[in-house]
Order: C-alpha cells, then structure tokens, then sequence
C-alpha cells in the first residue's frame, strides 16, 4: 500500500499514436449527415468554373471509434488539474468546478445565435448584466466589459480605454507607460500595440515596487502606471496607494493586472487602493478551465469616468428587461466579434453564485494559507530570495542547488517523475532561476505536504545523485524534449 | 465550502507552521486602509441543486433557441457529433494548462500539431498557428503582420473592402488605430460585391495589405483572381478572412489564388452558438512570413530517446520572450475550440467536408429560388452565393417584416440596414444543412403571407 504521504508519481500503461493522417484509410468516415430533402444541386451549375475546389482537403478518413481512441490516447498523455496539484505560479490553476460545464451545456445558453433578437435572449443578457455587477463589486470599480476573450487582449482593451481617456481629458494620449520589470510579458507587449513605449521600473530590494522609483519616472509624457497585485513575486504592492497618489497627481492613470487577484478576493478591492482599469481573468480566479490554453476570458473593469470608452456593444437594464446598446459614440470600438467568451462567462458566473461573498472570501484565505505554509516547509532547502509573508505564491530559486550542477529546469523536469506538475520556471526574470509556486486553495494539506516531500527529496537527490536530475522525466510518455532541434528544423504540420 | 478541502484542524495546524495565529493575519502585509472590512454583497452562496435550477430558468428565457432559426453572418449553426463533447471534457483536456512543459502536455501538443495540418489543408496554405481568439482579432492580427513582414518595403497602409463582416472591420480599425497603420475602406461596388476598380484606385498609392472576405458578408464569391492582381500592384500581402469555412469544401481555398495570410472563424467545425463565443480563428501564412505570424505553433522534435513528440517553438516572436518587441500580445488562445474543431474535421474527413458543402449549396440554392418567385420579395444581387444571400424587401419594412416573422417562432435572418445604409431595405438569410424542409417551407409561405402591405 502507498502511504498516505509519498509521492504520488508512479508507472502506467501508456499507448503509442500516430496522427490522424497515418491513420486514414479510404473510404472510412466518422460522422453521418441527415439526407437532403432538397434536390441535390450540381455545384458547376451556380458557381463558376474558376472558383471550384481543384483537389479537396486532405483530411483523413477514419471512423467514429477511431477519432474516440486517437483523441483518448492522446489525453493519456497530458497532465491536468483533475489528475495532480499543478502549481504553476501566477496562473491560478484551482479546481474547475464540474456544475459549471454543465451550466455551460444547457441548450438555452449553448444554442443561442449571437444575432437573435435581444427580446428572445433576455436570460442570457441578464447574466452578462449581473456578471459585470458581481464583478464591478469585487474589483471596487464601476463598470466592466466582458468583451475580451483573454488576460493580454483585456490588458489591450483597458489601455486602449486609458489612451482614449488621456485624449479627452489633456486633447493627447501622451506617450508612455510604467511598467514593472517583474511584469508579465503580455503587459509591454499590450502597451506596444496600443501604441505606447514602455518605461521598465525596477522592484525594490524587498521585491515591492517603491514610490520615489516611481515619482522619479513620472512626467506628463506617462499616460499610466501598469501594475500587477500581488506581483509575481507573490507580494502585496504595499505602497501602491502612495504610488497611485503620485500617477494621479501627475495626471496618470494606474491600471492593474488582474492575474492575481484570487489572493485578495474579500480582503482588498482595487478600486479602494487606487486602481483606475484592470483586467480579470476569469480562467484563473473564477475557476473556469484553461483547456489547455484557452479559451479564457479577460474583463476589464473601470472607474465611472472611463465608462464612455468601453467597447460596443454594453448591456443596459431598462426595467426589468435587458438589451444591447450600440449607440456611444466614445468607445474605443470593438475587440473581436460579438459580446465576449459567453460560455465562459456562464462558467464564471456559476462559480460566483456558488461561493457567494464568504466562499470568495475563503478563497483568498486559503489560497493564501497554502502558499505561505509551502514557504515555511520549503525554505529551509531552497533558497528563498524575499523572506517575508506572501500571498497567493511563492517564488524560490536554484541558488543552493547550482553547486551540484543542477538548475532550476532539472528540478522542474525530477518534479514531473515524483507526479507533479512543475512550477512557473524562469519567471519572473528579476530572480534569477526563478521556481514561482502558486497552490492555490484547491490543494489540501495532504497534497501539499506531498509536494513538500517531492521538492525536499529532489534537494537530497542533488546533493547524493545530481546525475539522475539531468536525466528526468523518465516516467511519462516523452523524456526531455529537444526544443532547440525543434526551432532550427521546423516541422510545423 | 465543497470546493476547498480545508479543514479547521487543519487551518491551525498550518496557521502554527507559517506562525501566525488566526488566517486574517497573512492578509496584514495589506495596509490597513485598503482591507475590505464588510463582506463583498453578492447574493448567498448556492448549492449545486439550487445553482442548477437558477441557471436552467435563465437558459429558458432565450427562447430564440426554440425558433426555426435562419440565422448567419458570422456564426452557423452545423451537424456535429456528441463525439465532441466527450473528448474535450475529458479532464486531461479541459484542465489542463498550455503545454510549456511538453514531456507531460503531449496529447495537447499532438492535437495542436494535427490542427495546425488541418487547417493548412483547409485554407490551402503552409504554415497555421494554434489558433486565435476569432476570426475578427485574427484579422487585425493579420494587419499588424503584413506590416511587420514587408517592414520598409510597403507603405503604412491597408486597404479593406466593404463587403468584408462589419465587426470585423470594426476590430481591424480598434486595433490598428494607434499603429500608424491607415486603413481604407473601398465602398460596395454593383452587385454586393468588392469594387475593383475603385479598390485598384485605392492601392495604386501602396499597400502593405489588401484585405478582402469570401464568401463575402453577403454570401456572395469574392474573385480572389482580381485581390491578388490589387495585392501585387499595392506591393503589399493579400489577406483573405473567409467567416464560413464550410465553404471550402467546395471553393477552391485562397491559398489557390495566392493569398499571403488566410485568417478563418472556426466555430462551423463543432463549435456551439453560445450567443457568440468561445469560438476559434484559424490563421495560416505562406512558410516566408512564419516569423512574423503571431501566436503559439506547435512543432515536431524528438526527445532524448530519440522518439518523435512535440513542442511549443518559435517563441522568440511571442511576449513571454520578447515583450514589447513580439509578434503579438496573444498568450491564451482558444486552444480547447480548436481540439473541437480538430475533432470534428477527423469526423468529417475528406468526403464528409465536400458532401456538408454540397448540402448547405442545395439547402440555400432551393431557397434562393423560392424566395425569388415570391411577390413583394426580390434577390438584389446576381453573384454566386453559397449557404447565405440578401433578400430585398420591396413593400413591408424589414424591421416590421422581422418581426412578423418572430410572431410565427421564425428567425428569419439579419437585418443589414445599420452596417449599410444602402441596404436598409435588405436583410441576410442564412440555409445550412440543419434547416429542415418543413423550416423552409414554413418561412416561405410566412413570407409570401406577410410580405405584402
């Protein structure tokens, strides 16, 4: 029998499977179409000649049961949420609840036309409306978007807003944005598009951003100050009201990240400390699943006073009825088609009525509990390069390991043998071989104290057989991968 | 709380680890002054039971879903396979995360592979992404690229016809007004179609993109033959955004006629309505311009074993990397969508494509003609159309009209008056192969009994 506390990698069956194309054989098909009740046109009699499909599309031929082993196969290979804690620092990778997909599913919501009249799709408009009131009340702010369809494109939309702002308010959109340099990649590259060039500050020697770093940077060429809270550090931007003080005086705006909001749930709202836009990802905070990569869900929530730059269409309430309103001649436009990830929004709204103002609360409480009980264990056989309190995530390097010759990656790959995924790796780049660990509240105590026993076993395992590290993952499908050969030599289909 | 396993004897045990005595403490590096101190007003917690029964009455209330639905212009509803649903539920799938650690991400990698050959195959081109986010973003996206691929060779300029989807149009213009890239718009010409020679006119000052969409918003075949000779002359890309990919089991792909950048809404491939996402773009180029594409690509390596699998690679161009130097700000994308879509277009296979395009021709073609021998109705334009076309109104106003039709439980299709004043008379009918006969007759004799004053 497995104790109760080992770790929980072990071997499996595993099955070889080539792609679909290796697979065809002609004549075979997976899905039967009803018949025509109409006659069969001949497609040379109303389209013209030069516009006919010379060859098909090579897709493969294969049968029903086929695709079902192929694609089970292949989920075989991947670890997810459901089958291990994956602790992957700044990405929330909580539990997604099962009630939520079926919410998702219900024939009301999933088959309901983008263009059907709004008077015919009221209960979908009503939980847009209530969507954006929930989520207005746990950022503090006063109006939100749902319209973006990630984090990065919700940064893009809530700049966008900031620019149109600055136009308005001093007739020019001015020319630059602070950023932090723990931020998350997407955030200069958001500001680029918007068509600002981005001014690095640096984290303080505590890892918090400092207010004369800030002062010392401001000028009425920057538009905002772009901040992340809790950063990636997983530490609360203590001086951030200071900071937002000083961007406003200046006549700055400051816009918050998100992405870790799930620490602060209940606790801190960041309209109260001075946040003007921010975004929300949904596929982090309100559980709904990333699907290996998406689709996620990224609203941004304003300040009143920004309220005529969000993108068209808005849902307004008129009585007890709902509709669409296109007619605001302010708004930056339009971020991709229609109104948002709808299904993922049904996810997330689900998830909020489930928890209700204390279960977020709970969230927060535990996500925090988790991650600082993980420090304290942890701390003591890596090095931890801000040792103080942090929230939702914790950041720890290779430092005391680089002496046995083994790096961060090796400790992420043996992490993979014991039956974790690993952390964030690398990230943020201000720490040098950076292991960021986000447990989330997910996680129970048992579970956690696995992960204990796996990292401290990997710390041991440095130091008695730093060879073995080099050789890990030995266990899953692939071993480590040749990701150079795989840019060099590209074989992209 | 059924989602968090803690419990209190356990709160203190690790309360007494971390040494702090009650959880509210770990929140003290907040400073006082921004701590919430009332509860955040939500509404109460719900159990799954009474979530369910709550959720389920507000499903109820869109009943435009129980309405025989004609219904397009940029989402379609399609036969797909329960097969779907069962795999991309599947835990391994949905909660999983993107795959930067390939040795444990490798069935999602292989899929993303798969997808990316898929969609070459389908649009005719080289080289695909993992997908973007829909069809409209992925249309900026292409601008920004055909600017970043012919940097200093091409004027800062795209010139987009007027038949491509408004939304779209309206997402290229949000994108690129702060890029210093221009964007023309060339008026409808004649007959619901681009304008050629006007377009021609447009580009004879230089374009690093011509963009143009078919089947166009109003159904109708664009002549990629005279895009790409407008592409050439601009010394720019040629962009082609194609909002019903069914299409293409009939029509020969743009890459045929020599498109650079080939952006496509999947949602057709097995991807529900859902009031208009998640869905999926499909965005492809030509192999010359990979390093200028935006997103994720997955590609093919060996592991030390010397066994084949995949990668995430090229991320050079991508934000995590390069930051405010990449290709793109995309890092999430619609990767779950684009499995759905991976599955459906192995269900479907080779024939199945061809004989779904051949079905939705029929449906459409039948109608066409029925509604062109109705009184008070006429088929403004001549061009060849595929599963959608315009319907002119000649007595009843179409918002009226509309609405009649509502009254009989009938969606009769998209009104086109707001996005083209010219058309205020005009609305969009969509036939896919879901419609049934008896839908069809029912909005057929609708028409011809409320179409007359």
């Amino acid at each position: 029998m497995t104790a109760k506390n080992s770790t929980p990698g072990t071997r499996g069956l595993v099955f070889r499977e080539p792609l679909l194309r290796d697979l065809s054989t002609e004549g075979r098909r997976g899905l039967d179409l009803p018949p025509l009740e109409v006659d069969e046109v001949d497609p040379g009699e109303v389209l013209p000649e030069w516009a006919l499909r010379r060859a098909p599309a090579e897709l493969p031929e294969v049968s029903e049961p086929e695709v079902v082993r192929h694609f089970t196969r292949l989920s075989q290979w991947n670890y997810s949420i459901d089958t291990g804690m994956y602790p992957l620092g700044s990405c929330t990778m909580k539990y997604n609840p099962r009630v939520n997909e079926a919410m998702a599913r219900l024939p009301g919501f999933a088959d309901l036309h983008p263009r059907t009249p709004d008077r015919l799709a009221q209960g979908a408009l009503e939980l847009m409306y209530e969507l954006e009131r929930f989520l207005a009340e746990i950022s503090g702010l006063d109006r939100v978007t749902l319209q973006p369809a990630a984090g990065a494109h919700g940064e893009l939309c809530g700049v966008l807003m900031m620019r149109a702002w600055h136009l308005r308010t001093h007739g020019r959109p001015r020319t630059k944005v602070i950023v932090p340099e723990s931020a998350h990649g997407t955030n200069p590259a958001s500001c680029a598009i918007a068509g600002y060039r981005v001014v690095p500050v640096k984290n303080g020697p505590d890892g918090i951003v400092e207010p004369a770093q800030v002062a010392e940077l401001m000028d009425d060429e920057v538009a905002g100050f772009m901040v992340t809270c809790p950063n990636t550090l997983g530490l609360f931007e203590r001086h951030i009201g200071e900071i937002a003080e000083i961007v406003h005086e200046a006549g700055g705006l400051v816009y918050m990240d998100g992405a870790n909001l799930n620490a602060i749930l209940g606790e801190a709202r960041p309209g109260d400390f001075g946040v003007d836009v921010m975004h929300i990802n949904l596929h982090k905070t309100f559980s709904t699943p990333h699907g290996g990569g998406g689709p996620g869900s990224g609203p941004v929530a304003v300040r009143e006073d920004l309220a005529p730059f969000l993108p068209v269409p808005v849902v307004v309430q008129e009585g007890d009825r709902y509709r669409l309103e296109y007619d605001r001649p302010d708004s930056i436009g339009k971020m991709r088609s229609f109104y948002g990830n709808f299904g993922v929004l049904v996810r997330a709204h689900a998830y909020i009525r489930s928890l209700g103002a204390e279960g977020l609360k709970r969230v927060a409480e535990i996500a925090v509990l988790n991650a600082n009980y993980l420090k304290e264990r942890l701390k003591e056989h890596f090095h931890l390069p801000f040792d103080q309190p942090c929230m939702h995530e914790l950041v720890l390097t290779d430092k005391h390991q680089q002496s046995f010759g083994v790096k961060t990656l090796d400790i992420a790959k043996r992490l993979i043998d014991l039956g974790f995924h690993p952390p964030t790796v690398y990230f943020p780049l201000v720490v040098s071989g950076a292991l960021m660990i986000e447990p989330t509240e997910s996680e129970s105590k048992e579970t956690l104290d696995q992960f204990v026993d796996a990292m401290v076993q990997i710390a041991e395992e440095c130091r008695a057989e730093p060879e073995r590290l080099k050789e890990a993952p030995r266990r899953p499908v692939r071993q480590r991968l040749d990701e150079t050969r795989a840019a060099r030599n590209l074989v992209l289909r | 709380m059924r989602f968090i396993p803690a419990t209190d004897a356990e709160i203190r045990e690790m309360l007494a680890t971390v040494g702090v005595e009650q959880v509210s403490d770990l929140f003290d590096v907040i400073p006082d002054q921004f701590r919430l101190r009332r509860p955040l007003s939500l509404p109460r917690a719900l159990s799954e039971w009474e979530l369910t029964r709550d959720m389920a009455g507000l499903a109820r209330r869109n009943e435009g879903v129980e309405y025989a639905s004609f219904l397009g212009a940029g989402a379609y509803r399609h036969v797909s396979s329960v097969v779907i649903d069962a795999l991309i539920a599947r835990s391994e799938f949905l909660t999983a995360y993107t795959p930067y650690q390939p040795e444990v991400s490798q069935g999602t990698l292989q899929a993303i592979f798969e997808f990316q050959g898929f969609v070459c195959e389908l649009l005719g081109m080289e080289v695909a992404n993992a997908s973007v986010y829909d069809a409209a973003s992925g249309l900026a996206e292409a601008c920004l690229m055909a600017d970043r691929a012919l940097r200093r060779k091409a004027r800062k300029r795209v010139v987009v016809s007027e038949t491509v989807h408004p939304e779209y149009r309206r997402v290229v213009s949000t994108y690129l007004e702060h890029s210093g890239i221009e964007v023309e718009v060339v008026p409808v010409g004649e007959g619901g179609v681009t304008d050629w020679e006007r377009l021609s006119a447009a580009v004879a000052r230089g374009a690093s993109g011509v963009v143009v969409q078919s089947p166009n918003y109003f159904g109708i075949v664009e002549d990629l033959r005279r895009a790409r000779e407008a592409a050439t002359e601009a010394g720019g890309l040629l962009i082609v955004a194609v909002a019903e990919p069914v299409s293409l089991g009939l029509l020969e792909p743009p890459g045929g006629f020599g498109a650079d950048i080939v952006v496509a809404e999947g949602q057709s491939f097995g991807i529900p309505l859902s009031f208009g996402g998640p869905y999926v773009g499909l965005f492809a180029t030509r192999d010359r311009y990979v390093r200028s594409m935006p997103g994720r690509v997955a590609g093919a390596t060996v592991d030390r074993a010397g066994e084949t699998g995949f990668v995430l690679t090229l991320a050079t161009r991508e934000q995590h990397i390069r930051r405010e130097k990449a290709t793109s700000n995309i890092c999430t994308n619609q990767a779950l969508c684009a499995l759905a879509a991976t599955i459906h277009l192995a269900l479907l296979g080779k024939r199945g494509l061809e004989q779904v395009a051949r079905q939705n021709l029929s449906q459409a073609t039948w109608m066409k003609r029925a509604v062109s021998r109705l009184e008070g109705f006429e088929v403004p334009f001549e061009g060849p159309t595929f599963n959608e076309f315009v319907v002119r109104s000649r007595e009843v106003p179409v918002a009226d009209l509309l609405e009649r039709l509502e009254a009989r439980r009938i969606l009769a299709g998209v009104p086109l008056g707001t996005d083209y004043p010219h058309l205020e008379d005009c609305w969009l009918l969509t036939v896919t192969e879901t419609a049934t006969r008896s839908d069809m007759e029912r909005l057929v004799s609708a028409l011809e009994e409320e179409g007359r004053k």
